[in-house]
This record gives C-alpha cells, structure tokens and sequence, in this order.
C-alpha cells in the first residue's frame, strides 16, 4: 500500500471517529427529548395550558400558574441581572487592566461554579428571612445572581472577539469612547451577548433549588411578586416526588412544557435580533 | 517648509510607546491640496507619525508625544482641544477596509454624520450621495443602498471608508497604506481617486509601495528608524535624493 492510501485510510478513520463523537454527543439529547415527549406528550392538551391544578385526586387541571410564575420570576431575574452582567461584561472588555476588571472575572469565574442552592440559601438569608415570608421576588434575586457572572463572561468574550481596527475606525471618525463602545462595537457582537444571555436565561429558568427557598411554589395562579409564586421546576419537582401515578404523568408533561417555554424565548430572541438588510445586497 | 503656510505641520514631534521612541523630532509641514507619500521600511515611524496627526496615537497603549502639531497654524494638542472634535477634521482610513458590520452601505458613509453638529435628514441624504461620488462608489451602490456593507468586495468596502472619511468634509485625510489589503485593480481606483480627492482636501498616504509614492504623491518624505531622512518634491526625491539613505531604499537596497 502507497502512502497516499494509507493516508486517505487514516483520515478516513479520523472522520469516522468524530463522526461518533457527535453522535454520542447528541445521543442523551435526543433520549431526553424523546423520553420527555413520549412520556408527557400524552397529558398535554389545550386545558393543560390554561387551567390551574385541582385537587388531589381529580382530574384535569394544567400548569398556567406556574407558566406564568416562571415567565415572571425569570422574567424580573432578567430585569435584575442582564444590565448588570452586560454592563459589567462591558467594562471589563473596555478597561482589561483595570483591579476592578481582575476582581471581577475572578469572582465571576468562582460564582459560576458556585452550587445553585448556595445561592438560594443566600437568598433565603437576606430576603427570605429578613421579611419573613417567601415571594416570588426572591426568586428572581436568586436567579438573577445565578445569570450575572454568566452573562457578563460571555459579554465580555463575545465583545474581545470584535476587531480592533472597528473601534479605531469610529474612534477617527470623531466618535466618544462610549459611542464608539455602544453604537459600534457592542452593536456588531449583539448577537453574540443576546446568545450568551439567551444560556444563562435557559440555565436558570429550569432551576429548582434557587426557587425552593424563595419563590416556594404555590397552587393558585397569581401575579404578586411579594407571595410565593408556583414556577415550572417546582410543579415538575413536587409532582415528581409525589406519590400519585396521575402526578408523576403531569410532572413529564410539566417537564416537556419547561423545555418549550425556554424553546420559545430563545426563537423570539433571535427573531427579534436578527439583522435587517434588504435582500439584494 | 517655508513656502505657502502649510495646512497642517509637526514643529520637533516626537512620538513614544512608554518609554520606546517610535518617532524622534520630525518637523514637517503638509500643504494643502496636495498628496504627500510618507515611506520608509516596516517599523520606520511613519505610521506612527501618521497617527500621532489626528490623536490617534494616544489611544494606543503607553502612548504619548512631545512637540507640536499644528492645524491651520493651531495646536491640536492644547488642552482646550477636543480630540473627538479634532478627528472630524482629520480624517483617517486604515490599512484593512472596516466597513461598520451591522450598519447598511448609507448607514456607513452616514456614520460620521451622526456626531458633531445636528443635521437634516434631507441634508444627511445629500452628503452621503455626494460622498459616494467622491468616492467613485455611487454608481455600484445606488440601487442597494440599504444592503449591509459587508456584501460589498474588498475594494469596494475600501472606498466605502474613503467616502465615510470624506463625508463630514474634513480638512485633511491620512491614509494608513489604504491599498495594502487590495488587489491591483482595488488598488488603481483608490490611487485615481486621490488625485481627484486633492482637490478638495489636503491627504497625507503612508505607503509600504515605493512605486505608489511615486505615482500619487506630489511630495515624498522618507523615513527610518524614527527619523525623517529626507523630504521633498516626488519626482526629485526618486531621482536624485540628496542622502545616501534614502537613495539606498529607493534603489532598493535595503526595507
């Protein structure tokens, strides 16, 4: 055998050999998604959507409450903690030396590894406990301390990668530093932050732990911030651990709901960022 | 120079990275309505130079300079002056062509439009039109003027920035070795609009490309290691340079 062919033999098992990578990679994806629709598919309907649990023991009832208790409490979590972690994620891709900047990434590298229900504890401790009953808002501080460090590391990334030559080239057109920073080069990587937000926003709205010291969950629909509030995760986790078949059944189909819910947002996001230019460019 | 009072001029300018010197008291003064060629060897100053006209060169880490520029007879280097104010009538394009990628081909030109004082939209529409013609770009961009400038080619996206500089009607432009990153017929466009370009402004070129000095350039400086050699009208200094230095670069014995 010549060399060439030993050698389009090799890269041929190299090729299969990532080939089988992907496809172990994607495997537990595709189970879990699988194993979520075959299992939850079945109990979902339009009521399930738009209704609020019954009794133990009846039938019927859905999820509203805690659809609308996630989109609220992720929702001001977002309020809270995107400006804070794309402002922060700014501020160190503008000023690199800076003591501020090194503190900063240090504490974020160390709070993304932090374990949610550190951060809940933490939560529970300073609201929680301070005002002497579970809300909702709560919940959201949780969440939004958990979004912070992810959000202003990947701002901060996702802002490095623009060329240096851009903000030159506003900087000589006469542009401020912060125009130059907001209308230029954070404009061009936008897409980059909202992907970076659009994680941390996925990771945190399926976070159960955080929510359990908070939030709480709650059986009745409500859109009071200072009560507790239900949320998808929880309905998920106290279905799950209770002891009726009907309920286990609602907790995959609680489940599957979650995962379309963070489905949802992330195809809204990038619609609502997608760049508009005329076709004929 | 003593001749006609030059547009704008460096009185002993030297230009420093902390405590590395990059340019050592050049004195040098740019007429208007004229292409000056700045040339010398990678690493010579002359960029450095360039930048350090418009204030660009204190935006680089650790830079700083000493001496006098002056515009118009004014240092633009007092305190009481603004660079952002400075740069509107200084303008630069850089060696790689840096269309603004989320903007639109109008959105670019547009761009330096956007700062300084207040404009009509109407009166917005006219500069960018007028910019594109001066940049030899209208006709290829009329029809998709709302397109994102990132489908344009390299030459073009070039003379995108050379209208985008223009647009805001500065007094004097500095090119950063403009053709660098294009291919020969990029290169003959942007070398033909300088000469239409002069008329209106006053443009200083730093070129790697000896041969492009001696075609676009009314003067020609030339520099190395951080001093200025020698200057002087193009077609003198190519044919008979007054040092040993510059005669060596130019024959090519050396850069």
């Amino acid at each position: 055998m010549n060399r060439s062919a030993a050698r389009r033999l090799r890269s041929r098992f190299m090729v299969g050999l990532m080939g089988l990578a992907v496809v172990l990679a994607v495997l537990p994806l595709l189970l879990i998604l699988g194993t979520l629709i075959a299992k939850g598919a079945g109990s979902l309907n339009l009521a399930f959507f738009t209704n609020v649990p019954v009794p133990a023991g009846e039938t019927g009832g859905g999820v509203l409450h805690a659809i609308i208790g996630t989109l609220m409490i992720v929702g001001v979590a977002c309020l809270i903690g995107l400006p804070l972690g794309i402002g922060a994620g700014i501020y160190c891709a503008e000023y690199p030396a800076s003591r501020l900047t090194f503190a900063t990434r240090f504490v974020s590298d160390v709070l993304n590894g932090t374990p949610s229900i550190v951060v809940g504890v933490f939560a529970w401790t300073w609201i929680v406990a301070s005002q002497k009953h579970f809300s909702a808002f709560a919940g959201s501080v949780a969440l939004a301390i958990l979004m912070v460090p992810m959000v202003t590391r990947t701002t901060e990334e996702m802002i490095k990668l623009v060329p240096h030559s851009l903000r030159e080239a506003a900087l000589a057109l006469g542009y401020s530093r912060w125009r130059t920073s907001l209308s230029v080069v954070v404009r061009t990587t936008l897409p980059g932050i909202v992907t970076g937000s659009l994680l941390a926003v996925a990771r945190v709205a399926g976070e159960t732990a955080p929510l359990l010291f908070t939030a709480l969950g709650s059986q009745y629909l409500s859109f009071n911030l200072d009560q507790p509030m239900a949320a998808l995760p929880l309905v998920v986790f106290n279905y799950a651990i209770g002891p009726y078949e009907e309920w286990h059944q609602l907790a995959w189909a609680t489940a599957l709901v979650l995962i379309l819910v963070v489905l949802v947002l992330s195809a809204a996001a990038r619609l609502a960022t997608r760049r508009k230019f005329t076709q004929n460019g | 120079m003593a001749d006609p009072t030059p547009r704008i001029a460096t009185e002993r300018l030297s230009a420093m990275y902390g405590k590395t010197t990059a340019v050592k008291d050049v004195s040098l003064g740019f007429e208007a309505n004229r292409v000056h060629a700045l040339i010398g060897p990678s690493g010579c100053g002359k960029s450095t130079f360039l930048r350090s006209l418009n204030r660009m060169h204190e935006l680089s880490p650790g830079g700083w300079i000493t001496g006098r520029v002056l515009l118009d007879g004014q240092d633009v280097y007092t305190p009481t002056v603004n660079p952002m104010q400075l740069r509107r009538r200084v303008g630069m394009v850089f060696q790689k062509p840096t269309p603004f990628p989320t903007m639109s081909i109008f959105d670019n030109v547009a761009a330096g439009l956007r700062v300084g004082h207040k404009r009509s939209r109407a009166e917005v529409a006219e500069t960018v039109e007028r910019a594109l013609h001066g940049a030899a770009l209208w006709d290829e961009v009329k029809d998709r003027l709302t397109a994102s400038a990132m489908a344009l080619s390299g030459g073009q996206q070039q003379r995108l920035c050379v209208a985008r500089t223009i647009a805001p009607r500065p007094e004097v432009i500095l090119l950063d070795e403009p053709t660098a990153s294009l291919d020969p017929q990029g290169t003959q466009r942007i070398e033909e609009l300088l000469y239409t370009l002069k008329r209106e402004f006053t443009i200083v070129i730093v070129t790697h490309n000896m041969q492009q000095a001696a075609r676009v350039s009314d003067t020609t400086s030339f520099f190395y290691l951080g001093d200025l050699v020698e200057t002087g009208a193009t077609r003198q200094l190519f044919t008979s340079p007054a040092r040993e230095a510059t005669e060596a670069y130019i024959t090519g014995r050396f850069g």
